[in-house]
């Protein structure tokens, strides 16, 4: 009965389809009349949909563990050259310097007695300092000795006081020590050419401006940020917040923005120029911060806490977009973001350095032309939709300890409460 | 000094002491010499050492001068310096009486300041300085913030050609070739270590930023595309073999002329008198010559026509008329009519083109005129547009352009097509809801680009985003992000895994969306608003969930390409009977259409308002069996209620819409209006446009899918340095397209 039955056969001139040469790029024939490509809206729904999905599934920050260090890690520095080289100071005096690509130690000095209160590489990446409990400042080459030589340091500079942090300028061979004052060091003296004070305290935390690279900025034990010039002989100003603030970091694209860890569990986002009212206040954490550390494009930073996470915020927003946590990893003393934005380190108070994507779903390695377009079109519509509730929840669900879970409940409720009155 | 001085006055008898030594060598007995002389030498090694530590002028006492210095301890005061002032000839009068001045003076000096108040004072001066040292930065950063794209690291290295030594820095040539190499290199006194580029070129590169020399490389490139386009015109015009359209150009030419020695008579006198003078000369020349005077060959044989026929009439009396204008003296007139038509008129002439981003140069080519959006029946058409139109069509030469430009069009009209299908089956969409205002501006406003309608879409994009980003340009106030931001992560203690773990917090969505949220700050209003009729959320400011993912499902028309040539008519007609005995045979069974009509039916019964019967059999009058209420009662308590509105599909047969929201659809909808976007026209024309593969060509998509941050595989990104910040903009490129245009015109 069917054999009646007219078959219409498609038929197609392959010149339209086949390329010329095998370097021409491959013929795709589209129509793109919109009536054949209906849905356009449903289609690009289902489609972000699954992108969410799947980065949900892909996302796996964790790439390694540096296990060595036989102390709490104090302190954290980049190699200003290499992405792979990565300094550590732990409690016990001890610095170890890391190869990332191999995920080992190269080398390990004893550097100090007591903690290593701070770590810094030199800006040609040529040596690095320390600075630790015994109140010395050592200098030490990035070299390895020779076979059979002992370690050494390059430099030692005694001090008076216990120096509590350390930070390189950006270009020129100073560098800034921080203990009960601020001071300001020519590598090729043994005394500081500057030394600032603001009243008596004690400082945690000096760092240079990367941008504008003669100022400074410090955190002091009496609740206070001070600015500083270089080339000025006072410090510039000072603002004082409810608690101490323990770190601060500089925005490297934004000369005039610092984010300051603080004790109350927030961060803070500072314009120096308008210091009486913070840009953004970052809270999510529910322990005291640790310490802070901007990625190199300057869009976000990352936060360590007292609570067992690290936290990544967007620079202007007032919540984190991504929190990390293992169950073995401690309070986070450090953390740093590689200069490559790709990845974030973390010391923590357990003894060992952990390797975290910067983008959780990030695949590593290289990507063919395709997958990257993939990729960028599948990010597009995640931001495209990422208001409609099915991908915003999927995008936002993040798994939380029983613990921290139950403090952050507390604090929102301590939170909403104060504000109902 | 005074210091100084008094410890020569210690020294100095010590060294006598010495000296005497020395003299008195040869007196009294040996013992005591001996002594004397032990004595002397080691003073004399104590002294000498301490001395040599010393540093001290010529003796205080003893002047070589022999200038007496008695009074080297005594004070001296600036009064007693200041007295000899006046006896000192050199001094100027000025400085003397400024002295004379403070000298009078009684009052004393104020106290300094202490030294918290001063160090405050500068502390507040160096804190200004270093403020508006740092806000230098801010032009760069905000454009960085604003950019659509940033590639990491800010510094690429610099494409072109590179010196010698920055490639060949460390590198020896080690291989016997690139030795050979070198050496010829050497022999011939080739550059080796010279730059490629001499300091000045150097420079000359680096007064431009990139930035500025792509844009001027688009303009350079526009004002090329316009030369060539001029050219081209010129070139068709001149093989025009039209002697009417000759005739209407030189017409219109020597109007416009005219209108520009009227122009150059307010503004150039001296050149309006030469072109005068040039005119004049013509006039004479006409007026000398045999031309138009009715004479030749042509007239004649015209003259002889011109009794039966009215042209050749027409014609001849043309020609006089010609010459008698020419050869008139000319009037310059000078109306207010007038002007307003020359202004028209050089609008037509000198396109404005670096002013106007899309010149509009000629009505026929919509590639020029960007007009590609625009429907044909539309009638809204820029002022300018129109006057162009008028202008050519009374130069006549509609006809001979259309038929040139018939290819052009083509591909042109491929797109309008695509549009046109894509806007009706947008209205078909917007039925519902009509068509915001707020999106129709924008389409006009992209009217004015000559891309395609995926272009289109593009700008119409940027520039709501554009706006969207002034919108948010103000600094969020930290207490409100703290209080009514809502938090970037959810976070809980389920662990999500797989797919189906993601599936089940879907679902859990479900559940939360059917519940009323406790927690959040913000109440979800607008999911009540969109439970209501259709006809109520239009004026609702919340977002139509129906404009932004629901489409109702309908009929799409697919139209097939042929794939089979047509065979022949009586073929066909048999095949086609042949084919539907087939169809009905198939789909004997199955009665799909009835189905339909009575699935509508049911609906549409579904939909009718029940009556409802609320009278109570015995209630104030007897009940029973039997008995039935009062036909009163039943007509006072049976409730109609209202009538429903009318279907939509009351007209359309084979449709059925349904009003109904469906629930399992609104999980999947936006409640509440996002936070960057203004009003609910702004978010769906941001998500209506599609940006996959499948609606884009592959430039637009790659465009549309560009990344926010690009970053370089393995780079390390450095901070900005002083080198980011930007070039000083120059004016050379603006004057270069002034020039372009000077010359093209010319």
């Amino acid at each position: 009965m069917l054999s009646g039955m007219k078959v219409k056969v498609l038929c197609r001139n392959p010149d339209d389809y086949v390329r010329e040469t095998t370097r021409d790029i491959q013929r795709v024939p589209r129509n793109y009349d919109p009536t054949i490509h209906p849905f356009e809206v449903s289609r690009e729904y289902t489609r972000a949909l699954n992108a969410t999905k799947l980065e949900r599934i892909f996302a796996k920050p964790f790439v390694a563990s540096l296990d060595g260090h036989r102390d709490g890690i104090n302190c954290l520095a980049k190699h200003a050259k290499t992405l792979s080289v990565v300094l550590s100071g732990a409690c016990d005096g001890e610095v170890k310097i890391w190869n990332l690509s191999k995920r080992e130690c190269m080398r390990t000095i004893q550097a100090h007695e007591g903690f290593v209160r701070g770590i810094c590489s030199r800006f040609c990446g040529s040596s690095f300092f320390t600075v630790g409990d015994d109140k010395t400042v050592k200098q030490w080459n990035m070299e390895p000795p020779g076979r059979g030589l002992q370690e050494e340091p390059l430099n030692t500079i005694l001090g008076k006081a216990v120096y509590t942090g350390i930070d390189h300028h950006q270009t020129e061979g100073t560098f800034a020590t921080c203990g009960q004052t601020v001071d300001i060091w020519d590598e090729q003296r043994s005394s500081p050419i500057r030394s600032f004070s603001w009243g008596v305290d004690s400082f945690s935390c000096v760092r240079y401006n990367p941008v504008e690279t003669e100022l400074l900025a410090s955190c002091a034990s009496d609740r206070s940020i001070i600015l500083y010039d270089m080339r000025e002989s006072a410090p510039l100003k000072k603002i004082i917040m409810q608690l101490r603030s323990n770190t601060l970091c500089w925005n490297p694209m934004e000369a005039y923005n610092f984010t300051c860890s603080n004790e109350d569990y927030n961060l803070y986002t500072y314009d120096m120029r308008r210091l009486d009212v913070p840009v953004t206040v970052h809270m999510d954490h529910v322990s005291a911060v640790l310490d802070v550390d901007y990625s190199p494009t300057g869009k976000e930073f990352v936060s360590a806490s007292f609570d067992k996470t690290i936290r990544i915020f967007p620079k202007n927003s007032g919540h984190s977009r991504e929190v990390y946590h293992t169950k073995r990893m401690q309070h986070v003393i450090c953390v740093k973001w590689s200069a490559d934005n790709k990845y974030i380190l973390s010391g923590s108070d357990e003894m060992n350095i952990r390797l975290w994507k910067a983008n959780a779903s990030e695949k590593l390695g290289l990507l063919t032309p395709r997958e990257k377009a993939a990729l960028n079109y599948n990010q597009k519509l995640r931001d495209k939709f990422q208001h409609h509730p099915q991908v915003r929840r999927i995008a936002r669900h993040r798994h939380l300890p029983r613990d921290l879970f139950k403090q952050k409940r507390e604090l929102r409720e301590m939170k909403e409460a104060r504000r109902r009155k | 000094m005074a210091g100084g001085g008094n410890n020569e006055e210690e020294l100095s008898p010590d060294d006598e002491h010495i000296i005497s030594a020395s003299e008195e060598e040869d007196g009294s007995d040996d013992e005591s010499k001996h002594a004397k002389l032990l004595e002397a030498i080691s003073s004399l090694g104590k002294r000498k050492r301490m001395k040599r530590t010393e540093r001290s002028e010529a003796s205080v006492q003893v002047s070589e001068f022999s200038v007496n210095a008695d009074g080297t301890g005594e004070k001296v005061n600036l009064s007693d310096l200041l007295g000899t002032m006046d006896k000192t000839p050199g001094a100027p009068n000025k400085t003397k009486q400024q002295l004379k001045n403070l000298q009078n003076r009684k009052e004393t000096l104020e106290l300094p300041l202490s030294k918290q108040q001063t160090e405050k004072i500068q502390r507040e001066v160096a804190y200004d300085k270093s403020s508006k040292e740092v806000s230098r930065w801010e032009t760069v950063i905000t454009q960085n913030q604003k950019a659509e794209q940033l590639v990491f690291p800010l510094r690429q290295d610099p494409t072109g050609p590179k010196r010698m030594e920055q490639v060949v820095a460390g590198w020896k040539a080690k291989t016997p070739l690139e030795k050979e190499i070198f050496s010829l290199l050497h022999s011939n006194n080739q550059p080796i270590h010279d730059p490629l580029l001499t300091p000045a070129e150097e420079a000359s590169i680096k007064a431009m930023s990139l930035e500025e020399a792509k844009i001027r490389q688009a303009e350079f490139r526009k004002a090329r595309v316009l030369q060539s386009y001029y050219e081209a015109k010129a070139r068709r015009e001149r093989k025009i073999k039209s002697k009417k359209y000759h005739k209407l150009q030189k017409k219109a030419k020597v109007k416009a002329f005219l209108k520009q020695f009227d122009e150059m008579m307010k503004t150039d006198p001296a050149g309006a008198l030469e072109e005068l003078k040039k005119m004049e000369l013509s006039r004479m020349q006409e007026r000398m010559s045999l031309k138009h005077q009715n004479s030749g060959k042509w007239a004649k044989s015209k003259a002889i026509m011109a009794k039966y026929d009215d042209a050749a009439r027409k014609a001849m009396q043309e020609q006089l008329e010609m010459n008698k204008q020419l050869t008139q003296k000319l009037v310059v007139p000078s109306d207010d009519d007038d002007d307003e038509e020359r202004n028209v008129e050089e609008a037509d002439a000198l396109p404005d083109f670096v002013n106007d981003p899309e010149p509009i140069l000629d009505s026929v080519n919509p590639w020029m005129r960007g007009k590609l959006t625009q429907e044909h029946s539309e009638p809204e058409v820029t002022a300018v547009a129109t006057e162009t139109a008028v202008e050519t069509k009374d130069e006549g030469q509609n006809g001979q352009r259309e038929d040139e430009e018939e290819e052009e069009n083509e591909e042109e009209k491929l797109l309008r097509e695509f549009e046109r299908k894509r806007k009706l089956r947008q209205d078909e969409d917007d039925d519902l809801v009509p068509v915001p205002q707020e999106e129709k501006q924008g389409e006009r406003f992209s009217l004015c680009f000559t891309k395609p309608r995926h272009f289109l879409a593009i700008f119409s994009k940027l520039s709501l985003f554009n706006r969207l980003m002034k919108s948010s340009s103000v600094p969020p106030v930290p207490e409100q992000t703290g209080a009514e931001e809502a938090e970037l992560l959810d976070e809980g203690l389920v662990r999500v895994r797989t797919m189906d773990d993601l599936e089940a917090l879907q679902q859990d969505v479900v559940m939360d969306t059917t519940q009323p949220a406790p927690a959040s700050a913000t109440p979800a209003p607008s999911m009540e608003t969109t439970s209501e009729p259709p006809k109520k959320k239009k004026k609702k400011k919340g977002i139509d969930p129906n404009e932004v993912l629901t489409k109702e499902a309908k009929v799409i028309k697919m139209p097939l390409a042929p794939t089979v040539v047509e065979e022949e008519e009586e073929e066909v007609s048999e095949v086609h009977a042949e084919q539907t005995a087939i169809i009905k045979e198939a789909f004997a069974g199955d009665d799909v259409i009835s189905d339909f009509l009575k699935d509508k039916r049911k609906q549409e019964k579904a939909g009718q308002a029940e009556v409802v019967d609320l009278t109570l059999p015995g209630w104030g009058e007897w009940g029973g069996v039997g008995l039935k209420p009062s036909k009163r009662k039943r007509r006072k308590f049976r409730l109609k209620a209202p009538a429903p509105p009318l279907r939509k599909d009351q007209n359309l047969p084979d449709v059925i819409i349904s009003e109904k929201r469906n629930s399992s659809v609104a999980n999947h909808q936006v409640s509440q209006l996002p936070f960057p976007f203004q009003n609910s026209t702004q978010f769906e024309s941001c998500v209506r446009f599609p940006v996959g593969q499948t609606w884009n060509t592959q430039t637009t998509f790659r465009k549309l899918t560009a990344p926010k941050v690009v970053t370089k595989m393995g780079a390390i990104i450095e901070p900005m340095s002083k080198e980011d910040l930007p070039y000083k903009t120059n004016s050379r490129a603006s004057l270069c397209i002034l020039y372009i245009q000077s010359k093209l015109l010319n």
